[in-house]
């Protein structure tokens, strides 16, 4: 069977890799938004620290001989600990100024650990295994799907829904969303606001490492895997805008999907989509697709 | 202190000139290249410092102008002065195309739509046949300056690059201490308020970033001439983050700030190169370092203390809100 000329099964296929992608995307953005909703930073380190997640897994691993499913929590952990440590460390003393500065410093960031991490094991990818578990193929009836790539699917979407519930339907998430609407008065409600902005982005930064981690298997772990993906993922916070926590999931996984069917119909342009999309976006409807009009 | 600074600068232009009389001392292609980021980071400037515009995707200027006068010089045989000036007029209309779609949002937004645009620009570039992809533009003819100097000597092409960034620094200066460039710092300071007294800020902010992105074209035909090529890292977000490291370690609010910033950091790769990927990561520690303790730059930081060493023994005067509007 075939879709204007296209077999049906290297569209689903494309399909699915975008759907894959796109949670990705999801995961990342989501983190981002969390992050500049209550730090009002944007984490140009995302990216990196998705980098760092994969490279702990990696790490873990292969010196402690240590099992996927306990890196799938562990490293996400430790990543997320030294990502709070940066921001108690570093971050907090730029609350308060321009927020570039947030983003020079995320920047600065990004530089030490990629380039630390080309200093130690040079710039080629190193091979992550597949859970034994999960390898292999399922039969759909209409595609064949592998395994891995479902899970991804899956526990990628499973995270999302979990942190949307946390925010918007728990106390913990109500007084995280009253810290980012009013810092100040919800400090005078007896709210440890510092203590929550640390824990929000040791949140952002686990979501990316444990995004990071995910992904070790489908790409190979090098150090530039975090730099190219989070400048899509800024085009994808543009288009969907910071503002929704639900917004950032939708367009992170809308965009992978596109991006899966321009490479079945045009795939010159399959790396620069996102970045079109962005373009047509800023022209019909220049707050974002989600977004409210913010300064 | 007026005196002051005219005698370093004149220093400064004298010891410019000689270089390519000490070739044991300093090497003049290492020279040419920090005048290109110079002038690179200055243009820069004019958005960051002085219109308070964070661009993150300025290497796509600096990029396009190295290889639109790199494919021309090379594949057409157009004359190098040409090719520069041919360079520098496609990225101001790239400029114009890119600062028309980012100013429709502003601060933290914008920054992230220019970067996303400039790795358009680099897909491009990755992309397109002309480019050699990852090998880059190699072996661009120097060619003749205005069909009589011969650019293929160091030295010529020392005082042609020396000219053209003098001429560029000096477009910069002018911008900075024009009316319109009052314009842009009143748009820096209170954007509301510049709309309300009637000025079309918008059409200012694409003005801006339309000389800014031609100034950082020309520095890239510059370096494209001066080193015979083009190539993917011109483009990258990189050398985007390195024009912003230069302009915030040398002080954003200064108009010549930039230009310390661009030779330091210049220095640095060109003595850390042996170290291969160490460069990244004690650039980052610089950048950190900057952001976080000293914000003002180096000559903002050296001003500011100038100002203040005078001023103690008498009464202390209101420190003024901008370095730049000093100058």
């Amino acid at each position: 069977m075939d879709i204007l000329g296209i077999p049906l099964q290297a569209l689903l296929g494309q399909l699915m890799l975008g759907i894959v992608n796109g949670s990705f995307y999801a995961v990342l953005s989501l983190g981002l938004a969390i992050i500049f909703g209550v730090l009002k930073i944007v984490n140009f380190a995302h990216g990196a620290f998705f980098m760092l997640g994969a490279f702990t897994a990696f790490l873990l691993a292969q010196y402690m001989g240590l099992d996927y499913w306990v890196t799938l929590i562990v490293a996400p952990l430790l990543v997320a600990a030294f990502g709070m440590l940066f921001e108690f460390l570093f971050l907090r003393r730029l609350y308060g100024l321009d927020p570039i500065y947030g983003l020079l410093l995320t920047f600065s960031l990004v530089l030490v650990l990629e380039g630390g991490f080309r200093v130690a094991f040079g710039s080629s990818g190193q091979p992550f295994a597949t859970p034994e578990q999960l390898r292999g193929t399922i039969n759909l009836g209409f595609m064949i799907l592998p395994l891995y790539r479902g899970f991804v699917i899956v526990s990628a979407l499973l995270l999302c829904l979990v942190t949307w519930f946390i925010i918007e339907r728990t106390s913990l998430g109500a007084s995280l969303r009253a810290a980012t609407e009013r810092s100040e008065l919800t400090q005078a409600f007896g709210i440890n606001v510092p203590r929550l902005i640390t824990l929000t982005y040791g949140v952002g930064v686990g979501l990316a490492a444990f995004a990071g981690v995910l992904a070790a298997p489908i790409f190979h772990v090098n150090p530039s895997m975090g730099s190219s993906l989070v400048i899509i993922i800024f085009a994808v916070v543009v288009i969907g805008g910071l503002g929704s926590i639900m917004g950032a999931i939708v367009t992170g996984l809308g965009l992978g999907v596109v991006e899966g069917f321009t490479r079945v119909f045009y795939s010159e342009f399959s790396s620069t989509i996102v970045f079109l999309v962005m373009v047509l976006v800023l022209l019909l409807r220049p707050a974002g697709l989600f977004g409210r009009e913010e300064g | 202190m007026r005196t002051l600074s005219y005698t370093g600068l004149a220093l400064l232009a004298l010891a410019l000139l000689a270089v390519p009389f000490v070739p044991q001392l300093v090497y003049s292609v290492f020279v040419m290249k920090t005048l290109c980021f110079v002038l690179f980071a200055c243009a820069f400037n004019l958005l960051l410092g002085h219109t308070g515009i964070l661009s993150f995707g300025h290497a796509a200027f600096f990029g396009t102008g190295a290889y639109v006068t790199g494919q021309l010089v090379k594949a057409y045989g157009v004359p190098t002065d040409l090719g520069i000036l041919a360079g520098g007029l496609v990225a101001a209309a790239l400029g114009a195309l890119i600062g028309a779609l980012a100013i429709r949002r502003s601060g933290i937004y914008l920054a992230m739509i220019t970067l996303a645009l400039s790795q358009l620009v680099y897909f491009f570039f990755l992309q397109a046949p002309f480019t050699g992809a990852e090998d880059g533009l190699q072996r661009i003819p120097r060619g003749t300056f205005l069909g009589v100097i011969d650019l293929r000597s160091d030295t010529a092409l020392y005082y042609v690059v020396l000219g053209i960034v003098a001429a560029g620094l000096w477009l910069v200066w002018r911008t900075v201490n024009s009316p319109f460039g009052n314009v842009l710092r009143a748009i820096r300071e209170h954007e509301p308020r510049a709309i309300s007294l009637g000025y079309p800020v918008a059409r200012y902010k694409v003005l801006v970033f339309t000389i800014s992105a031609g100034l950082a074209g020309i520095a890239g035909s510059l370096k494209a001439i001066v080193f015979q090529l083009a190539a993917l890292y011109d483009v990258h977000w990189h050398t985007s983050g390195d024009v912003i490291l230069m302009t915030l370690l040398g002080g954003m609010n200064t108009v010549f700030g930039p230009a310390v910033g661009a030779a330091l950091v210049s220095a640095l790769n060109h003595y850390m190169d042996p170290f291969g990927a160490w460069v990244t990561v004690i650039t980052g520690l610089v950048f950190m370092t900057c952001v976080l303790t000293f914000r003002q730059g180096v000559v903002g930081e050296l001003g500011q203390w100038l100002r203040s060493r005078r001023a103690s023994p008498s009464a202390p005067r209101a420190r003024p809100r901008s370095p730049a509007q000093q100058q």
